[in-house]
């Protein structure tokens, strides 16, 4: 196995005291970048990226990495603490995990989460490891159609779960979908629905309405229901993580299904956060327990979380092996590397055998450092909840309105992530679903770009969809998501009326 | 959107007025929807749809659940449930006012300065804490900031007078 | 934006008067610099100003830390009409590319060069014609001979973004060819040269940088540069072939030329002396090995011009846009 050896040659880089010292250095950094809302893996990697320039490539590859690792990690635990899902990821974490710290479970919650996180980063990188060329070939085959098709898959995982009414989680997808739509449209380098207001220009990201409909509309909850968190009770000691970890191992199937979508997100340039929504989605429907989902479920957060961290990592290796960018933060990092001289690309593999393995070894050391950092923090982490609301509100407030003005540098937004907060209080009260409308909000505009490239291609025909075997199957799965209710009620009425025919 | 019909519980906005009211706005963020939708085009060129094309049709869904849901909340019979009551939106609003202002004023007298007071004000109003506590808290957090943000991250946030004056 | 010859003489006076009242005394930032990018993260403009964060720091240039700030929303429209709205400000740069002509004309987001100053041009990008290296042509003149011999809307070519560079380079490739082709846009270069490696497209107009991993991995192929002259790096780079080696697609009989503007602007109403401090300081960035290392490997072409030169520089290439962009109709309708 040349693999192997090299693999081993990259340990013997990594673990130089001072590349060690590195690690530690960029997942607390990470972890730092993770937690700030607004200031994500991508905006962290690219402020710190000037600083590496004095360092060899593979020490810089191993803090920036590190950061990213970090990042992944710190996402998940404002989601759990406070709603707030401080990178698109971990906007399926909060379903299940913010209800268990609710209960005073957050230790287990973010337990259960940081050891996901990393199985699903430790399947990638062995994927990686094993069969880079492979996966990375099959990467070429995502045209725009195919794209549309992982989107499509996307959606139709995920639709038609809530339990609100129908017109209301329809209503909420759609406003979504139109918030989306606001600004540049990719296609035609046209504005729209911007009426000439220049603060609409970059339109509604994702992490406004997010910071807004998820964290000020849970503070105005807690506000109207008194002052008190209810996670007060939070066990604060490290024996929650070994108790959690006991209970883990039962899950093992739904994180080896998580993990397989999240490494085929990850490599198909989708990303994870359709990744964790699908993940999320699917857990729901298949586990036993699946209407206790969103009501602090612990399979609720090793889905997505494991799915996210999967995506995360294998979108790295189209990254290394093509120079195509799986995530915004890897679109970064390959900044990195054009900068330090480094030409990703297919030769990367072969001629800068250091550089890549000591990133292959850095995946693995860098998780595992991660892991033992974040979990020993975990006290801490929960015993935040303890802090008075009236102390953490204010704080959360004003991090909050950083962090929205962080994403654009645009005072405006710091307005609009009040009014999402306004907004989601009202829906939340009078049963709107916010899920729906924030995958809209992330994955609509894509999913348009991509169908209409994919039209564009075809000269306006929907036979794009259908044109080869790879792109009928996703969507053919895809419709099969969508229908799956029905699916399933007939195929257990069939069943019902063989067991009938059967008796008789 | 709050808009008092009930006379049972007497102490609040109804339930049912605040669903009619949140349906209503949705339908007008739609009808904005369509009328900017329209100015680009929504019709389906010879390369696939125009840019107002997704647009109008999210629009006329909107509009279209909008009027189901309407109509579900007039068929219902009044069961004279509250939304909530007043004494639970005015705590709520204890919350939306000060942050209001704090985020319309941040970007003339600077996030950290606003920052100070917002927590300040938060702590000493409505967690009845001692002016020094409040005080403390108030001037760490943005100073932690201040240093996290424009000396260790190199992001630069809204400055205000007093920033400009110390020379930032 | 009509009276072009009153705009090109406004500009050459602007900065005339401003190189000839250079004064004695140096000026020097007292705070952070900001470069502005109106372009997401990760890109080529993200990535030079980036670049030159680091030699700034590296090499201790500025007493002042360099922030790189991106502000790309309307296609860049956001970044750039925050300089224009920050009259005085002496802290702020902005590094463009082509979305400095295209982005007002396509948009009718109202900004101009003309509303900010010029400070400097750092280096001019290329684009070069790629193909798939498994497709049948090998020279400029089968492309074209392709693309003559079948009916409209046969070929396929990506490229980043809607109504910039790479579609208005489209449209002139149809006025020479006489035949349309299909564009595709995507959302980066990157992403444009991996289409084209998966055949997902038939050609693209990557610039080096972003293509030239797979032109290294026999991927693809390069047909003609759309520049003026050969690029100037003799380097092997794939086989016995240099950059040096791509023929220009003028000689090659395709009448197509176009570079791309990598230079600095800062707001309106500041001073000489202070764009003397930004020129300078560019100046030492250009001198060190880092920076001819980046010139190097994206092959970019590297001209320096400041003052009255790059004013009439960008005067002439506002000029240029704006028959291009008018003859292809993506001038915006009035709104």
């Amino acid at each position: 196995m040349e693999e192997l050896a090299n693999l081993f040659h990259g340990f013997s880089v990594v673990l130089q005291p001072y590349n060690i010292m590195l690690m530690f250095i960029g997942i607390v950094l990470g972890v730092i970048v993770g937690v700030l809302p607004g200031l994500g893996g991508a905006n962290g990697v690219a402020i710190l990226l000037p600083l590496t320039f004095s360092m060899s490539p593979t020490s810089a590859i191993i803090m920036l990495s590190c950061i990213y690792w970090g990042a992944l990690f710190g996402g998940a635990i404002t989601s759990i603490l406070f709603n707030i899902p401080g990178e698109p990821w971990s906007v399926a974490t909060t379903f299940d995990g913010y209800p268990m710290a609710q209960q005073g479970r957050a230790g287990e919650a973010l337990t259960a989460a940081f050891t996901s996180s990393f199985v699903g980063a430790l399947f990638a990188v062995i994927m990686i490891t094993l069969v880079a060329p492979l996966v990375a070939n099959f990467a070429l085959r995502f045209g725009p159609a195919e794209i549309f098709s992982v989107y499509f898959l996307a959606f139709c995982s995920f639709i038609g779960l809530s339990k609100e009414p129908p017109f209301k989680t329809l209503a909420s997808m759609m406003i979504g979908f139109g918030l989306g739509a606001v600004g540049l449209d990719q296609v035609t380098g046209q504005l729209r629905l911007t009426f000439g207001f220049e603060s609409l220009l970059s339109g509604f990201d994702f992490l406004i309405a997010v910071i807004g409909l998820f964290g000020i509309g849970e503070i105005l909850l807690t506000m109207e229901e008194g002052l008190s968190f209810r996670g007060k009770a939070a066990k604060i000691n490290l024996k929650i993580v070994f108790q959690t970890w006991k209970e883990l191992p039962r899950y093992w199937m739904l994180s080896l299904r998580s993990c397989l979508i999240g490494c085929w997100m990850g490599i198909s340039p989708a990303g994870a956060t359709p990744a964790s929504f699908m993940s999320y989605g699917i857990a729901k429907r298949i586990s036993k327990r699946g209407k206790n989902f969103g009501k602090g479920e612990i399979e609720g957060v090793v889905a997505p979380e494991t799915a996210a961290h999967a995506a995360g990592t294998a979108a790295l290796l189209p990254m290394i092996s093509l120079g195509v960018p799986g995530s915004p933060t890897a679109a970064v990092l390959l900044g990195g590397l054009l900068i330090w001289g480094l030409q990703p690309g297919p030769l990367l593999f072969t001629e800068q055998k250091d550089f890549v393995w000591g990133l292959i070894a850095s995946m693995y050391m860098g998780n595992i450092v991660g892991l033992i950092v974040v979990l020993t923090c975990v006290p801490i982490f929960a015993a935040i909840l303890r802090i008075p609301f009236s102390v953490i509100a204010p704080i959360i407030l004003v991090l909050c309105a950083i962090g929205a003005y962080t994403v654009n540098n645009n005072a405006f937004d710091v307005v609009m992530m009040l009014v999402f907060g306004i907004a989601g209080y009202f829906m939340k009260k009078t049963n709107y679903p916010l899920a729906p409308m924030v995958l809209a909000i992330v994955l609509g505009d894509k999913a348009e770009e991509s169908f209409r490239q994919s039209l564009l291609g075809s000269q306006g025909s929907l036979s794009a969809f259908w044109a080869n075997g790879l792109v009928s199957t996703i969507m053919t799965l895809g419709l099969i998501a969508l229908f799956w209710p029905i699916l399933q009620g007939l195929w257990t009425r069939l069943r019902g009326a063989a067991g009938l025919r059967a008796a008789q | 959107m709050s808009d008092a019909l009930n006379e049972s519980g007497g102490a609040g906005p109804s339930h049912r007025g605040v669903e009619i009211g949140v349906a209503v706005f949705m339908a007008a963020l739609a009808l904005i929807g369509v009328y900017g939708s329209l100015k680009v085009g929504i019709g389906w060129a010879d390369e696939g749809p125009q840019a107002g094309f997704f647009p109008f049709y999210i629009s006329l869904l909107v509009l279209i659940s909008c009027a189901v849901n309407l109509v579900q909340t007039f068929t219902k019979s009044d069961d004279g449930a509250l939304f909530a009551s007043w004494a639970q939106l005015r705590k709520v609003m204890s919350v939306v006012v000060p942050t209001a202002i704090y985020v319309f004023v941040l970007t003339y007298i600077g996030i950290y300065l606003a920052s100070a007071l917002l927590i300040a004000t938060f702590m000493r109003w409505l967690g009845r804490y001692r002016w020094s506590v409040a005080i403390g808290v108030a001037v760490l957090v943005p100073v932690l900031t201040f240093f996290m943000f424009e000396k260790w991250f190199l992001v630069p946030l809204p400055k205000g007078p007093i920033e400009r004056y110390l020379g930032f | 934006m009509k009276t072009t010859i009153r705009n090109l003489s406004l500009g050459v006076a602007c900065l005339g008067f401003a190189l000839s009242s250079l004064p004695a005394q140096a000026w020097e930032p007292t705070h952070p610099i900001e470069i502005i990018v109106p372009a997401g993260t990760g890109g080529g403009a993200d990535q030079m100003a980036r670049t030159m964060q680091g030699i700034i720091t590296k090499h201790s240039l500025s007493k002042q830390p360099v922030v790189v700030i991106n502000k790309a929303g309307g296609a860049g429209g956001e970044g750039f009409l925050d300089v224009k709205n920050s009259k005085g400000n002496n802290h702020k740069l902005i590094i463009t590319l082509s979305n400095l002509f295209t982005t007002p004309m396509a948009t009718g987001i109202p900004f101009n060069w003309k509303d900010m100053t010029p400070v400097a041009m750092m280096a001019l990008d290329e684009f070069v014609l790629w193909v798939n290296a498994d497709s049948p042509y090998k020279t400029v003149k089968d492309y074209v001979d392709a693309i003559k011999s079948k009916p409209d809307n046969a070929f396929k070519m990506g490229g980043t973004g809607s109504k910039q560079e790479d579609q208005i380079i489209t449209v002139a490739l149809q006025k020479a060819t006489g035949k349309k082709m299909i564009y595709i846009p995507q959302s980066g270069g990157g992403a444009v040269a991996v289409q084209l490696v998966g055949n997902h497209i038939d050609s693209s107009v990557n610039n080096p940088i972003e293509a030239v991993a797979h032109w290294r991995a026999g991927k693809l192929r390069p047909l003609c540069v759309f520049d003026a002259k050969k690029l100037d790096y003799k380097d092997k780079i794939a086989g016995d072939m240099s950059w040096n080696d791509i023929p220009t697609c003028k000689s090659a009989g395709l009448d197509v030329e176009y570079v791309m503007l990598r230079g600095f602007f800062m707001p309106p109403g500041v001073k000489p002396e202070e764009v003397a401090y930004y020129v300078d300081l560019f100046k030492k960035v250009r001198e060190t090995p880092e920076w001819k290392k980046l010139m190097s490997d994206g092959a970019f072409n590297q001209s320096f011009m400041v003052g009255a030169e790059y004013a009439k520089w960008v005067a002439d290439a506002e000029k240029l846009h704006e028959g291009l962009m008018k003859e292809a109709g993506f001038l915006a309708k009035s709104n």
